[in-house]
């Protein structure tokens, strides 16, 4: 018999990604999947699927999903959590959800410490409506609406929200990762991990907030995007750790 | 029996917390009972008043418009409602303050220097339980003994201590009532 | 059991644990604020959560979630906070999922004030949301009704899995009556539905989102037929003085009580008045509103509102008999005398 050396991870089903080539939801989904699965916590999971390209997530999720109204995914899965204390409860949310129309419930999850595990996916753009501007969109970057590029005057500027909830006493664990080579994409494998294992041990809120590509409102090749990601979206939005509860990095590493 | 009773008064002066009593003890006593704070235009004017009703029958509406019973504590709850007393209706007022007679020759009117019988017995805020009281005395719509009852549950373990001030309060109106209003 | 003394507030939020409801969601507004004070002590007590949101928009969200792990769960609100709400109850809706929303409806529109009123009728009955849906709307009138009809409440938003509101205003609210609560253990129902984690069966999702119209046709035709047999089977109407009457006042909520003292001083009078008060709101009772009229020459519903029941009494009397509408507005709350006076007037209409 052949040696199976690669497999695809049973956390996700067999419905094919609806997602556009080189998207890079396709990437964190197996991700978040391929932990669960090791973790050995599919069975116990619940997870809730936002508004926005990631909507069909409860078709590719092999688990218990309820999909929430736009931006209330945070609340959606603090009604599951509260009544399913000992379940894990993740939700899957874009910069559009997550940090416009979702922001209080965001940021009160994160302040009431709530035990969710948040997979936040920034790609400056609200894909799903067709690459208009979104509170993540970098100054001067050109989208369906801010045609001349996003300017400060106008619209202000880029939410940092990794940084924002940090500060928040009740978040255990908060992180930006990216995707743009495999080695960045091993460790949001480990920040995901580090963030479910941070809601296994019961010590609060954990997000990983992942710098995503979004070729097809970006206008570029997938390869491009890549790059334009590495060049522009990091300098502003810098990865790495910025809340470790001392709990955690004792208990959950 | 059918009594509707409209009791007014300052804010602090233990308005809604007499009449709850009151609804209380009417329905310990097997009577149909209901209670409300003031709503829509009475809640104007500064005054806290409440409704209640303890009938016999079944109770239509808990609102109260032209009561039997008005237990006044302070002149614009007396300017108010004074003349909307049914006849034959009873008027309980506070002449600690209030320094003339109801206008409404159709209701029996009594006043009851409430807060200097409360600051007497030491305690101004028990000036409700004098009148309450007198009320009883006069119009026997529950028993001392009920409202005693009720008195006890309502203040409860946290509050005990003032029972026998408010016991008291009650007695000196019905006292009074029998000595000075009968 | 026997009787307390308690405000309509307390007595709901008291039904709803003894209903085996453990989870509550809402936010601070006026007047329902004792529902959340009440439960934010009692519910911890029975190993339930209290949980105050950031926004009616978070509490009724997690509703949701809550509601579709399966779990017996309320929220109570006002009528401005009930209009946050209502993106969430059309997904409730949508998704099938069983919770109970308490209005305490005060006077309106935009922030209004906190006097009681009647004027979201229309939006419980037909406008609370985007979409077909329709909701279980239950209008009780004493505070012993509000205890009985919230733990029914909750048996038929698990019986239907449909949200179920029940309708009040502040004057029921904040008003103290004699309740008695039951002894008997509450209906339950099976969820296996419920997103608990998919150990040992199948996957199960919660959702709302069906992007083939013909998909989404057959969600609404399934909605249509389930609401029908709800039609069928849960009407509910209280008659009083109905078999002989002439005049009939079609009343709910705080507002029948009132106009329940105006029939009997009608009837001292000897107009034969009659009060016909529908309790479930929707399905509006149009049977027991046509016998209630049967001898009837004229129809008066008194509300708190600008006459948002005089279209479901017209259809349901299928304008057989002219509808009159005597209302206050704004928290304004009518006297049984300015109701009398209308039936007065409608009698020597009728009868000269």
């Amino acid at each position: 018999m052949d040696k199976v050396i690669a497999s695809r991870t049973k956390g996700l089903t067999d419905v094919p990604f609806h997602y556009c080539p080189g998207c890079a939801h396709g990437i964190v989904h197996r991700l978040v999947a391929e932990v669960l699965e090791e973790l050995e916590i599919m069975e116990k999971t619940i997870g809730v699927a936002p508004v926005g390209c990631s909507v069909f997530a409860y078709n590719y999720f092999n688990m218990d999903m309820q999909q929430a109204p736009h931006g209330r995914a945070p609340a959606v899965a603090t009604g599951i959590k509260r009544v399913h204390p000992h379940s894990v409860v993740f939700t899957y949310q874009g910069d559009g959800d997550l940090a416009a129309i979702g922001t209080a419930e965001i940021v009160h999850a994160a302040a009431r410490g709530e035990n969710i595990t948040v997979i936040f996916i920034n790609n400056t753009t609200y894909g799903m409506t067709g690459g208009q501007s979104a509170p993540t969109t970098l100054l001067g970057q050109k989208t369906k609406t801010t045609p001349l590029g996003r300017d400060k005057e106008v619209n202000g500027y880029p939410i940092r929200v990794a940084e924002m909830l940090s500060t928040l006493e009740g978040a255990a664990y908060i992180a930006r990762t990216a995707v743009f080579d495999p080695p960045h994409v091993n460790k949001t494998k480990k920040a995901i991990t580090k963030a479910f294992n941070t809601q296994l041990k019961g010590l609060g809120f954990s997000m990983v907030e992942v710098l995503a590509n979004c070729p097809t409102n970006w206008n570029m090749t997938p390869l491009d995007s890549l790059e334009w990601l590495k060049e522009n979206m990091v300098p502003y939005y810098p990865l790495g750790e910025f809340k470790v509860s001392e709990e955690v990095d004792r208990n959950a590493s | 029996m059918h009594h509707e009773i409209i009791i007014a008064g300052f804010g602090g002066q233990g308005i809604l917390f007499a009449g709850q009593l009151l609804t209380h003890a009417g329905m310990v006593e097997g009577k149909h009972v209901s209670w409300i704070p003031s709503y829509g235009p009475e809640m104007r004017g500064g005054t806290a008043n409440c409704s209640v009703v303890i009938s016999d029958r079944g109770i239509s509406s808990p609102i109260v418009t032209e009561p039997t019973i008005l237990m006044a504590f302070n002149g614009p709850s007396l300017e108010k409602f004074e003349n909307r007393i049914k006849p034959e209706g009873f008027i309980f007022y506070n002449s600690s303050i209030i320094k003339r007679d109801p206008q409404n020759p159709k209701a029996s009117s009594y006043g009851v220097p409430v807060n200097e019988m409360a600051e007497g017995l030491g305690n101004s805020k028990v000036a409700n339980m004098v009148m309450l009281g007198a009320l009883i005395e006069i119009t026997k719509i529950v028993s001392p003994e009920t409202l005693l009852l009720s008195l006890e549950k309502a203040l409860g373990r946290r509050k005990k201590n003032m029972l026998s001030l408010n016991e008291e309060a009650l007695k000196a109106g019905r006292e009074y009532a029998v000595q000075r209003l009968k | 059991m026997p009787k307390e003394l308690m405000d309509g507030n307390r007595a709901m939020a008291e039904a709803a644990v003894r209903a085996g409801c453990r989870y509550f969601f809402g936010y601070p507004i006026t007047p329902q604020s004792e529902i959340p004070e009440y439960l934010s002590l009692r519910l911890p007590q029975v190993g339930g959560v209290y949980l105050q949101a950031e926004s009616e928009v978070s509490a009724i969200n997690m509703v949701y979630g809550a509601a579709g792990a399966g779990a017996r769960v309320l929220t109570a609100s006002s009528s401005p906070g009930i209009s946050l709400m209502s993106e969430g109850i059309s997904y409730i809706a949508a998704a099938e999922l069983p919770c109970v929303i308490i209005n305490v409806m005060r006077g309106g529109p935009g922030l209004g004030n906190i006097a009681p009123a009647q004027g979201d009728y229309n939006q419980a009955v037909r406008g609370i949301g985007h979409g077909d849906f329709n909701l279980i709307v239950l209008a009780p009138n004493s505070v012993q009704e509000m205890a009985d009809y919230t733990i029914l409440a909750f048996e038929l938003a698990d019986k239907y899995r449909n949200p179920v509101m029940i309708l009040v205003d502040g004057l029921l609210g904040q008003m103290m009556e004699p309740v008695e609560f039951k002894e008997e253990p509450p209906k339950q129902f099976p969820k296996p539905w419920a997103t608990t984690g998919a150990k040992d069966r199948p996957r199960n999702i919660i959702n709302t989102l069906f992007i083939e119209p013909e998909e989404l046709e057959r969600l609404n035709l399934k909605l249509q037929e389930k609401y029908e047999q709800i039609k069928q089977e849960e009407c509910r109407c209280e008659n009083y003085l109905t078999e002989d009457a002439e005049i009939i006042v079609a009343a709910f909520g705080s507002c029948s009580r009132i106009a329940k003292a105006a029939v009997e001083e009608a009837r001292e009078l000897g107009i034969k008045a009659g009060l016909c008060r529908p309790i479930t709101l929707w399905p509006f009772p149009e049977e027991s509103v046509r016998k209630a009229a049967q001898k009837a020459k004229a129809c008066l519903t008194a509300e708190m509102n600008a006459g948002q029941m005089v279209f479901d009494v017209r259809m349901a009397l299928k304008d057989r008999i002219p509808v009159h509408h005597y209302g206050r507005m704004g928290g304004a709350v009518p006297t049984p005398g300015e109701i009398l006076a209308q039936i007065k007037k409608i009698e020597v209409q009728i009868n000269g």
